[in-house]
């Protein structure tokens, strides 16, 4: 066979799986993402925050049951700590964070869990899981904001079911 | 006009080629040594990391020259090992490989210059603030992190330093073109010119966030910035950055060490399609650094994330065209099988074998980056130490070790001194290879336990149970690197001082198994990829930039160091 056309007919096998096999990737992040409900934070709204102390939720920052298992976290970053800088909730229970930052970007990330977000001042960051397994959980501003970066650690604390809740 | 292609000529010719080039191989040297003065300050703050994550404070001591403590080192690491050293060699290496394509020296060496002064100036008056702590807002500077304004003036002026070494491209083909009208444009000179194209087109982003949101605000013309704004501006030239630093190590990787290898490049026209599908599908894609973010919208994130997969093809490309021509060379060497052409490889060439061991890190960082770039998934690894391993293999290997290849040939054929020690060469380019794998393959695992990236870990009040038993590992990886540089800076400050003299020719460019003849003219015709290169940044950039822009906030600056 001519060199050149066998030359051809590699890079042809080389191009289809090429192409294929992103596509297929693709598929099934879409699938994760818009069946599965594995979704990251879009767009929930902006904040002063210089006004974060009258404008709800963020005046008053704390864990809040909507119903039986449901629950909403709204939490302040602020330089170097989280407010609340500790959650508690029992297992089972499904949490939407509602996350901004009083001066500059910090990040929150929940170990082994998919909550990851960047907390942006003038931003609202909103992600919802279901914690499922008891045990504590650090939280991480896993985003520089300055000399005090590293100090800026929360925890969640995931109850044996039945337990009663409350927030610190 | 001389417009052959230096191979197999006589030392006398190769003296005149050089002296025709004498200003270009200045200014290319010049730039160079700036790079690599940069790395060498800046990898060194890179170990004293990697040291502290261990409890060991190294920034005690040298306190009463730098104040600012491990955010100020990490600052400078960042700045100036993927900002200072990587744009610095590149202009310096396109400087060079666009002259020696083409056969024509710069069209204006005045202009060369000016780009060479205009970029020092710039690092000159960013350096004053990142030295005396007022700066520290790591390579990013996100805002309302507020730096001294010298900072964002002088990165502004580095950037629009590089910008002129387009012009003398343009100029260059130009008369190139006069004088050859119907040949193709040589390989090496096109994707120059297609590198620098790519990068012009994307810091317009981060031009525009420096002069109407950072400048003014750091000199008090504005009450504050908007955040997210900033970050999408930032992140619109951020990730092709990427490409811009990656392209120029492919150049040498397509178009010298084929013929290190002792063989060919396997195909002409399938690099050519590679680096028009960078040109076109590098910009608009910057949002997949933004998935964590508020204030976007999911669709668009998607939809970036769609174009970062398409990104990855002509990677994919590219690995198969260099492997292949690897093979072209171990079986002209007489390799046989398989694979076993693999060990007829020239393993004891310095240059051919450092570039090669970054080609093998650079296959992972390939794979990692696309967990990143999948959407959800980086939900598991956004701004952990994940990402730093990840780019420690990119950028820190595939580039820098690449670029420390090419600097094994291209050293001593600028300096007339032959390399000092090609043994250390190679001990070298083995220290790094096993040094990185170790740092960034335990960084990675760190990361998916969550190991936040960019954080003093040594300092914190209470140390992750889980990390505990892996940091030592980091330190271990870190001063093999450490070892690896002492080397390479050894080997280059003896070859450059103490080297034999001698007239060491360039390596020459590389021929094709299938030439240039074989693809169509249109790919040497910029105009209609740089037209869609266009509509896809607008189409993937005005929704989502018409909003922010409208949606404005003014956050005030704050200096939290």
């Amino acid at each position: 066979m001519n060199r050149k056309y066998l030359g051809y007919l590699f890079e042809v096998a080389w191009i289809l799986p090429s192409v294929a096999v992103p596509i297929a990737f693709l598929v099934a992040i879409v699938i994760t993402a818009f069946a599965v409900g594995i979704a990251v934070p879009g767009e929930a709204g902006r904040i002063d925050p210089k006004a974060l102390n009258t404008t709800a939720p963020f005046d008053q920052p704390g864990l809040r049951e909507l119903a039986p298992g449901r629950y909403e976290a709204v939490v302040i970053a602020q330089l170097f700590n989280f407010s609340p800088g500790e959650i508690e909730i029992p297992a089972g229970s499904k949490v939407t964070f509602i996350v901004t930052s009083r001066d500059v970007i910090h990040g929150y990330k929940i170990e082994k869990s998919p909550i990851n977000m960047m907390v942006i001042p003038g931003q609202i960051s909103r992600m919802t899981t279901t914690f499922d397994t008891p045990g504590e959980y650090y939280i991480y501003c896993h985003e520089y904001c300055g000399a005090g970066h590293h100090l800026m650690v929360g925890k969640l604390i995931v109850k044996p079911a039945q337990t009663a809740s409350t927030n610190r | 006009m001389a417009t052959a292609r230096v191979s197999g000529v006589s030392v006398a010719a190769e003296r005149a080629e050089v002296g025709v080039f004498a200003t270009e191989y200045r200014l290319t040297g010049l730039n160079m040594l700036i790079a690599f003065i940069a790395l060498a300050i800046g990898g060194l703050f890179g170990v004293m990391q990697a040291l502290q994550y261990n409890g060991i404070d190294l920034y005690k001591p040298i306190a009463p020259i730098l104040r600012g403590g491990y955010y100020q080192g990490l600052a400078l690491h960042g700045v100036l090992n993927v900002l200072v050293f990587t744009t610095f060699f590149i202009i310096g290496w396109l400087t060079f490989i666009t002259s020696r394509s083409l056969g024509i020296p710069l069209a204006s060496r005045a202009l060369g210059w000016t780009t060479f002064g205009v970029m020092t100036g710039g690092l000159l008056i960013a350096a004053l603030p990142l030295l005396l702590n007022n700066a520290t807002v790591l390579f990013t500077f996100y805002p309302p992190l507020k730096a001294d304004p010298l900072f964002y003036i002088g990165l502004t002026l580095v950037v629009v330093g590089t910008w002129l070494l387009l012009i003398n491209q343009v100029m260059m083909l130009r008369q190139w073109r006069a004088a050859n009208p119907t040949a193709r444009i040589p390989l090496p000179a096109f994707m120059s010119i297609v590198t620098m194209t790519m990068w012009v087109i994307c810091t317009f982003g981060v031009a525009t966030e420096m002069l109407f949101l950072l400048i003014p605000w750091s000199l008090g013309l504005a009450p504050g910035t908007d955040p997210v704004l900033a970050r999408t501006l930032f992140w619109f030239t951020g990730h092709p950055i990427v490409y811009f630093w990656l392209l120029p190590a492919y150049i040498s990787w397509y178009n010298f060490v084929p013929q290190q290898a002792g063989g060919r490049l396997f195909s002409d026209p399938m690099a050519r399609v590679s680096f028009i599908l960078f040109l076109i599908l590098s910009t608009p894609i910057g949002m997949h650094h933004q998935y964590t973010d508020p204030g976007i919208s999911e669709i668009w994130k998607l939809i970036h994330a769609i174009f970062t997969f398409g990104v990855f093809f002509p990677s994919l490309l590219t690995f198969f065209n260099v492997v292949a021509s690897l093979e072209n060379g171990g079986r002209a060497r007489g390799g046989k099988g398989w694979l076993v052409w693999v060990f007829n490889l020239p393993w004891r060439d310095p240059s051919f074998t450092t570039q090669t061991l970054a080609m093998i890190l650079f296959a992972f960082g390939g794979a990692g980056g696309l967990i990143n770039a999948s959407y959800n998934i980086n939900l598991v690894v956004h701004n952990t130490s994940w990402i730093s391993g990840h780019f420690h293999l990119t950028v820190g290997t595939a580039v820098t070790l690449s670029f420390m290849g090419i600097t094994y040939w291209l050293v001593p054929h600028l300096t007339g001194r032959r390399l000092w020690s090609p043994t250390m060469a190679l001990v070298q380019a083995w220290t790094w290879f096993v040094g990185m794998g170790i740092f960034s393959h335990w960084m990675h695992t760190l990361g998916l336990l969550s190991m936040p990236r960019r954080t003093a870990i040594g300092a914190m009040r209470e140390l992750h149970p889980e990390w505990e038993p892996l940091l030592p590992i980091i330190a271990v990886g870190a001063i093999i690197m450490f070892i690896s540089a002492i080397l390479y800076y050894l080997n280059m400050v003896l070859t450059i001082t103490a080297g034999k003299k001698d007239t060491v020719p360039m390596v020459p460019f590389a021929r094709a198994v299938s030439g240039p003849e074989d693809g169509p003219r249109v790919l040497d015709n910029f105009k209609p990829w740089l037209a869609i290169a266009f509509a896809l940044i607008v189409i993937n950039y005005t929704p989502t930039l018409i909003r922010l822009v409208s949606e404005m906030q003014f956050i005030p600056g704050i200096r939290s160091w």
